[in-house]
């Protein structure tokens, strides 16, 4: 049957149809909605971790009791799951093991724009790298066939253009696949010194291995003898870039972009003229290649930030000029707050009292720009916490003071409380924000310990934030509403001046939670409107000017009441 | 058929994706090999979008690239011109005329442009304006201002009223197949 799919469906298709019976995450965009997916075969158990580290770890102790296991994450998850992943190189595995990692050159809805080929390299791991739905299920059941035949982990890379295109896909039956038998087996699976340096021997002719074999792979490697006057080496979405300009092209596209097929990329160099590499981001190929001493063009035409296009290799590599009509200058319309965002109240409150704060990745990142400019930094998950415990042994007690860490609940469990537990234990006076929407809110509202429910849906332990504060060692934790600006004030004040540490923990649901809430919007009495523009200090998209009065737009107000707090005159009111 | 190129622009949370997933569905059914290109995460938060959507016998990139869409259809009146230079000379520029302010707009740091209609004309030389979020209220729900537009975009490709419905029909939520089909046909 053929249908449309998300490349990050068709994976966890392919995962399906792979026989995989155990699927581990944390979400993170453009990786997200592959569990979402996999999550609704019953046939396979999903899970969110806490973290990459921790789903890593499950997975490899799933793989090694012998199931076939998938765990996904995005790019920069690759950074916190990176110590389970370089030594399940080394001791390889039982059920096959395959690893999704999401790119996202561009940076549509990342920190960095970090190569994960890199990854392959550094670990010792092979890769595969699909380039489009169809592909993307394929590949994970050859991943599944290449992991075993192997031993050893393999990584997909996806890139955001192949996690969020759609296209048709082709679907088969599930394959059935029986878990391997588990033989305690110390020399594979225990890596201490003894065991791990005759380890690293097996992990090099591995990838020796497979590097020869992979010039044999030619359902992954593929070639596209036509015009010999160019060829160009390439994989994932810009390889659909260069067919759409140049159809005529010989064209090498590597399904496998680690270990790369030698042999076959040295035949194919021969039987050309002139070789392009087009890659996005890193010159991961080129470097390689041309190490070879190969001859090829690559990043002195190309570059090494964002996305590539048609139109690019339409002008780089054809040397076309193109009369492209520029995008017209318009004010910019960066991503925000939603109207009725608990997190606004406390930004607000913050500029109020002139408080800095180190943040960390998640919706309050929206609250950076003007008018809220609620955070300070935003680098990592977790960040938000231990950073301000830096800035305070830098700067002391007295600068501190100043400063609150934001964390929402989800990157609070994901990595934020061992920086916590350092708040405590070097007697940091800080004061911690958790603001608490109950769900992962920037990836488009996952589960996670501090829901009550699970990726399937079932009813879980809730993770008590106050109780584990206190066990952790804060004595003053508090539960504040965001939606009443005083009451966070007060809060805020006696908290921070404290010369002890505490957290204070701002409570209430995202505003897209509850689909079924009734939203009357609210409107501006324009007799008692004075035009002091309070209101407009809060960022609420729904509140505008419009020929010199205020108003609220009635299709964006979901009547969250916080601008009835921030008006002095009250003038806002309630709809009908 | 050479490819056909569709953009559909508008602001994060207007429901752009669900217009594009229906174009989708209609592609495949009608045997076209079809691409789309969708945005998730951060973006969807209230920033600008686009879908790109492109069918026809065969698609290789998943994107519509400048100066090549057919149609673009947009959610918001600014966003229209902000895309405009995707549009292909003489490509059709559908507009929903809602207007919403972006953030440096509400804190004064920059102007919501009076002229946009003249511009986006200007820029453009077929163009049809609709408000679709009046005739969205007038059926008595503001969430199907999607498939008002696309109600517009059917007139300038060349599928059956019959293809659009089941389409639509197998793409929206159950319950609001009616409405849905009933704002496609409304124009
Ligand atoms: S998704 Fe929820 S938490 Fe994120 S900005 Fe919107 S209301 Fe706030
Ligand atoms: S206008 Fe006021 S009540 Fe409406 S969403 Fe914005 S802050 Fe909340």
């Amino acid at each position: 049957m053929k249908t449309i799919m998300l490349g990050n469906q068709a994976i966890a298709r392919g995962a399906y149809e792979a026989g995989v019976t155990v699927a581990v995450a944390y979400p993170g965009t453009p990786s997200t909605e592959i569990t979402e997916f996999v999550a609704g075969y019953d046939d396979i158990y999903a899970e969110w971790s806490p973290n990459e580290k921790v789903a890593m770890e499950v997975a490899l102790g799933s793989a090694m009791a012998g199931a076939r296991t998938m765990v996904s994450m995005k790019h920069v998850g690759v950074n916190v799951a990176a110590d389970p992943l370089f030594t399940a190189s080394y001791t390889g595995i039982n059920g096959g093991l395959v690893i999704c990692t999401a790119d996202d050159p561009g940076m549509h809805s990342s920190q960095n724009e970090q190569d994960s080929r890199y990854y392959a390299r550094a670990a010792h791991i092979p890769m595969l790298e699909p380039a489009d739905s169809n592909e993307a299920l394929s590949y994970m059941k050859r991943a599944f066939d290449i992991s075993e035949a192997y031993d050893t982990p393999v990584f997909i890379r996806l890139t955001t253009r192949i996690s969020h295109s759609q296209s048709i896909v082709q679907l088969n039956e599930r394959e059935v696949v029986e878990l391997k038998p588990y033989e305690k087996n110390i020399e594979k699976n225990v890596m201490m010194p003894l065991y791990a340096r005759p380890k690293h021997i097996i992990v090099e002719k591995r990838m020796n291995q497979l590097a020869e074999d992979a010039s044999t792979f030619t359902d992954l490697n593929t070639v596209e003898m036509k015009d010999t006057k160019v060829g160009i080496i390439t994989s994932g979405v810009p390889y659909q870039y260069v067919k759409e300009v140049m159809p005529d092209a010989s064209v090498l596209k590597l399904g496998m972009v680690h270990p790369l097929p030698k042999k076959l990329i040295e035949d194919f160099a021969s039987k050309v003229d002139r070789l392009y590499i087009v890659e996005e981001l890193e010159p991961i190929f080129e470097e390689q290649i041309k190490a070879w001493g190969i001859k090829v063009i690559g990043k002195e035409i190309f570059t090494v930030q964002g996305e590539y296009s048609a139109n690019m290799i339409e002008e780089r590599i054809l040397g076309k000029e193109l009369e492209l009509r520029d995008a017209e200058k318009l004010p910019g319309r960066p991503p925000v707050l939603c109207p009725g965002c608990p997190h606004r109240g406390i930004y607000y409150v913050l500029k109020k009292l002139k408080i800095h704060a180190t943040g960390d990745i998640g919706c309050y990142t929206l609250g950076a720009l003007p008018p809220l400019e609620g955070i300070d930094t935003c680098v990592c998950m977790g960040g938000g916490v231990s950073m301000l415990h830096g800035v305070e042994k830098a700067r002391g007690k007295e600068f501190i003071k100043k400063w609150v860490g934001i964390v929402g609940d989800s990157t609070f469990v994901h990595s934020g409380i061992t920086g916590l537990v350092d708040i405590v234990y070097n007697k940091g006076i800080s004061t911690v924000m958790i603001l608490d929407n109950s769900t992962t809110g920037m990836t488009g509202h996952q589960e996670n310990p501090t829901t009550g429910r699970n990726l399937k849906g079932e009813e879980v332990p809730v993770l008590n934030l106050v109780a584990l504060c206190k066990a952790v060692g804060i004595h003053h934790v508090r539960v504040v509403n965001p939606f009443k600006p005083k009451e966070v004030e007060v809060a805020l004040k006696e908290e921070t001046n404290r010369e002890e540490p505490s957290v204070i923990i701002a409570s209430a649901p995202c505003e897209l939670l509850d689909k079924k809430k009734k939203r009357i919007p609210l409107y501006v009495n324009q007799e008692t409107c004075r035009k002091c523009n309070m209101c407009m200090k809060i960022g609420c998209p729904a509140i505008q000017k419009k020929d010199g009065n205020i108003i609220i737009n009635d299709a964006l107000c979901v009547g969250c009441n916080l601008c009835t707090k921030v008006c002095p005159f009250g003038a806002i009111e309630k709809g009908e | 058929m050479s490819v056909k190129n569709i953009l559909v622009v508008g602001v994060g949370g207007q429901g752009t994706l669900l217009t594009s997933r229906i174009l989708g569905n209609l592609a495949l059914n009608n045997g076209y090999d079809v691409k789309l290109s969708e945005v998730h995460g951060m973006a969807q938060r209230g920033g600008s979008v686009v879908t790109h959507i492109r069918f026809g016998e065969k698609v290789y990139s998943p994107l519509v690239e400048i100066g090549h869409a057919d149609v673009i259809v947009a959610f918001e009146k600014m966003e229209a011109l902000r895309w405009a230079h995707y549009l292909k000379k003489d490509g059709v520029m559908i507009v929903n005329t809602q207007e919403i302010n972006p953030m440096p707009v509400i804190t004064g740091g920059a102007e919501y442009p009076s002229d946009l209609v003249e511009q986006i004309k200007g820029k453009c030389d077929k163009t049809i304006f609709i408000d679709a979020l009046s005739h969205a209220r007038e059926l008595g729900n503001f969430r199907v201002v999607n498939t008002v537009l696309l109600g517009e975009l059917a007139k300038h490709l060349d599928f059956d009223v019959e293809q659009w419905e089941k389409a639509i029909e197998i793409t929206v939520p159950k319950k609001t197949i009616e409405i849905n089909t009933k704002a496609f046909k409304s124009l």
